[in-house]
């Protein structure tokens, strides 16, 4: 049978019948990027709050009675695993994963719709079960959210015995869900390109989120590994994690586990975990930033390359979270030395980011705001990571808020605010509706500064040897008294951050009623998502025919050109092109022109 | 497809000539896209197999009992004979690999289009399939009432023993059985004649991932049986 390309073959579409197999059961790309995307924000929502019980009882302890030494450990454990694995994870690569790819590849749809679909109910059921865990007797597990053995099975932590399991099993749970949309997601991008699209012509946003991808493919498998053996440890008596140990005088039935074990599996996936949010936050920023700067994306092979040299190293870095754990100082030799080379490839992006604003035509919305925002966040972030990635700069910092501070610039803000800026930037698409342009811009302000009032002191504290995870901090010699009022600020700003997220959901709100109709391209952008023959996209995508592309996603301010924009499905003979395939130094159009 | 791509972009030499060609417009693999996705699968499969078996390696190391005589436990004696070590593992090993060559004559016989071989070759891969898991059945059972082997401690020494012989072997039966269904589901359809049209690439594909499970367990033999 004489083969044919995927792109030209007609692929079967599933064509909804009903409300039901429209908006519920859907095997369309875009509905389910914003179940997955609704449904990761609510749940969001709850980490959000439980962070901020835990700010409260820091800020003014002894003053509520609802938060006891328990419900703060089992708070900082679901505040942790709920933002990284059920927000930022679900919502970058099921998100905008399944908005963007198939439209930025011009597709009509994934290469499975119906796995895709699948995959999104079983992530439902992964929250279902975790959110579960709340309302069984003992509550959640407080273990923090590396789930270390052998507390995490001691009758001292909270939700031992139910809690650990629903958590193992929501884990596992969802590493199915993501197998199934990750495999979807990867094989679109290698294999579903329309015509004339190669992959280094696809956008950045595509890079990032094929890359991250990739990783969670490789990385979650040792975590699905870890928490089947916690499991079991927990379950039915075995001891691969858990050591002869004595629980009040008696000991337990326990004997030869390896809890280290536990930690390399964990930080195995750990570590790319990572650049699983990051890397999507980078390219989905590098859009943004082209766009509202109307300017190419400077050095784009660079910045992919830069996406898949990050993607590798970040599977041989794990250990350098365990430097207080224990290793032979060889060990700890290599894993600082690749976790610094980590930082080459990232300060390419960052310097590649800030050289694409520069002489741009910037325009100053929302998203742009937020982009902006996260390369001062992101810098800030990352130059700590410099600190704990060295040995001897980590022992004595390990553990203290410094930890929290660095994690949590880097990959709590830092892709906060990008998925900001991608739901500003992509909203006009989805909704087909502009958002509120002055809420949106307060909106970032009062988060950006918020957070930096949250963070910024931190650090101070972590230096000062404020230890993490700690319930109450109680009078000490080393702490200087100012630790409590710092605590006490952090603790307001924290309030006022949360509570302006507020706003987002209002403007969103106001937005879709009321919001001017946007137009396809209301930004003037490139990328095949923005030039769609509807908006917001109907299924399908591009009616009858698929597009073809001729150049790639940053022909921005080409001179000579008609606008300061040049979509990718323009034809070489309508308008110029200079993208770094074509890119001749010696010939200059605009002289041509003239 | 006859047309070439729309861009006029020239192949270049070395090593940007390679990643040219492999970001080619339309796709980077001329295959179809299933089996794209199985080979992905499989990679990340491979990845969790490695874990358990990387996680069994560090266990033994830090048990503290000895590691009990596998050659001993997993021996067989027939009608009062002498017991010989590994033999049933052997002959479950022979009955998978077994497998793996019908499983490789159906896809021959898939791509020629001879359903009717096509079918009864993948319902003997099944039945192989299967077979293997009820051994595997009659050896737990051995294990557990003869043997008293438990997750959580057995009578010759380190109770992880136990804990990953379960765990693996029980992961990978799951396979297997996995496996078992699928490939009937697949003749059921190729009777159906539900790839009359598409073509038969389906069998090569549900082929990849029992040929998968086969050398896993290879992996397994080597690591657990014989270690």
């Amino acid at each position: 049978m004489a083969y044919v390309p995927l792109a030209d073959q007609e692929l079967e579409l599933h064509h909804p019948h009903s409300w039901v197999t429209k908006y519920v059961w859907s095997q369309d790309h875009k509905v389910i990027a914003i179940q997955y995307g609704g449904t990761a924000i609510a749940v969001g929502l709850v980490a959000l709050v439980l962070s901020l019980f835990m700010r409260m009882q820091l800020g003014f302890p002894e003053t509520f009675d609802l938060i006891d030494p328990n419900s703060y450990y089992q708070s900082v454990t679901m505040h942790g695993m709920i933002m990284v694995i059920y927000l930022l994870t679900a919502l970058f690569l099921g998100g905008f994963g399944n908005y963007l790819i198939p439209l930025m590849c011009g597709a009509r749809d994934m290469v499975f719709p119906f796995m895709n679909m699948l995959s999104y109910w079983v992530y439902l059921v992964s929250v279902i079960i975790l959110l579960a865990s709340f309302f069984v007797s003992g509550g959640p597990t407080g273990a923090g959210w590396t789930l270390y053995p052998p507390q995490t099975s001691m009758a001292g932590t909270p939700g031992h015995d139910m809690g650990i399991v629903l958590m193992l099993v929501s884990l596992a749970v969802f590493i199915v869900a993501f197998t199934m949309g990750g495999l979807n997601y990867v094989v679109t991008v290698l294999q579903y390109r329309c015509r004339g699209l190669t992959m280094m012509r696809l956008p950045l946003a595509v890079w990032g989120i094929f890359v991250a991808t990739v990783l969670g493919l490789f990385a979650f498998p040792a975590l699905l590994v870890a928490a089947i053996m916690m499991l079991f440890d927990t379950l039915i008596g075995t001891s691969f994690f858990m050591p002869a140990v004595i629980e009040s005088g008696a000991a337990l039935d326990y004997d030869g586990g390896s809890p280290i074990l536990f930690q390399h599996l964990f930080w195995f996936f750990g570590h790319p975990e990572v650049y699983i949010v990051a890397l999507p936050a980078f390219g989905l920023v590098s859009d943004v930033l082209s766009t509202h700067a109307r300017k190419n994306i400077f050095g784009y092979r660079m910045m992919v390359w830069a996406i898949i040299a990050i993607g590798l190293l970040s599977f041989i870095v794990w250990a350098h979270h365990m430097y207080v754990s224990g290793m032979h100082p060889y060990f700890g030799f290599f894993f600082a030395t690749t976790t610094l080379i980590i930082a080459v490839p990232t300060a390419l992006k960052v310097y590649n980011w800030v050289l694409t604003l520069w002489e741009g035509d910037i325009r100053m919305n929302a998203p742009m705001y937020f982009a902006i925002g996260f390369i001062f966040t992101f810098i800030h972030g990352g130059l700590t990571g410099l600190f704990l990635g060295n040995v001897v700069i980590d022992l004595p910092l390990s553990d203290t808020y410094f930890v929290v501070a660095h994690f949590h610039m880097v990959m709590g803000v830092s892709p906060i605010l990008v998925l900001f800026a991608a739901l500003y930037h992509w909203f006009p698409k989805m909704s087909g509706r502009m958002y509120h342009e002055g809420m949106a811009k307060l909106h970032f302000w009062c988060t950006f500064l918020g957070t930096y009032a949250i963070y910024l002191p931190m650090h101070y504290l972590g230096i000062h040897g404020v230890p993490r995870r700690y319930y109450a901090l109680g009078t000490t010699e080393f702490m200087a008294p100012a630790t409590q009022d710092a605590n006490t600020a952090i603790t307001i700003a924290a309030l006022f951050v949360g509570a302006s997220q507020l706003l987002f959901f209002i403007n969103v709100i106001w937005s879709l009623r009321y919001g001017e109709k946007s137009g396809p391209n209301p930004w003037g952008a490139n990328s095949l998502e923005w030039q769609t023959p509807d908006t917001p996209p109907i299924h399908g995508n591009w009616g009858d025919s698929l597009p073809t592309v001729y150049r790639w996603a940053y022909d921005y301010s080409v001179p000579g050109a008609h606008e300061d924009f040049i979509p990718q499905n323009t034809p070489e003979s309508e308008e110029p092109t200079v993208d770094e395939e074509h890119f001749d130094p010696d010939h200059d159009v605009s002289k041509a022109d003239l | 497809m006859s047309e070439a791509a729309a861009t006029s972009v020239a192949p270049a030499d070395g090593v940007s000539g390679l990643v040219d060609d492999w970001t080619a417009d339309k796709q980077a693999y001329h295959v179809p896209w299933g089996k794209a996705m199985m080979w992905i699968f499989l990679v990340s499969d491979t990845f969790i197999f490695t874990c358990f078996l990387t996680g069994y390696l560090n266990v033994r190391m830090t048990t503290t009992q000895p590691w009990p005589p596998q050659s001993d436990i997993f021996a067989l004696s027939f009608g009062g004979s002498e017991p010989i070590p590994l033999i049933l593992i052997a002959i479950m090993t022979f009955v998978l690999i077994t497998s793996s060559g019908t499983m490789a004559l159906a896809v021959n016989y898939g791509y020629r289009r001879d359903k009717t071989k096509t079918i009864w070759l993948i319902i003997a891969t099944a039945l192989f399939g299967a077979t293997f898991v009820g051994m595997q059945a009659f050896e737990w059972t051995k294990l557990i009432v003869d043997e008293g082997v438990r997750p959580w401690g057995n009578p010759f020494g380190a109770p992880q023993f136990g804990s990953v012989f379960f765990m693996v072997t029980g992961f990978h039966g799951l396979h297997v059985s996995a496996g078992v269904i699928y490939l009937l589901w697949v003749a059921r359809r190729i009777w159906a004649g539900y790839y009359d049209k598409k073509g038969f690439e389906i069998v090569e594909i549900a082929g990849l991932y029992w040929h998968f499970v086969d050398l896993v367990w290879v992996f397994i033999f080597a690591f657990f049986y014989l270690l």
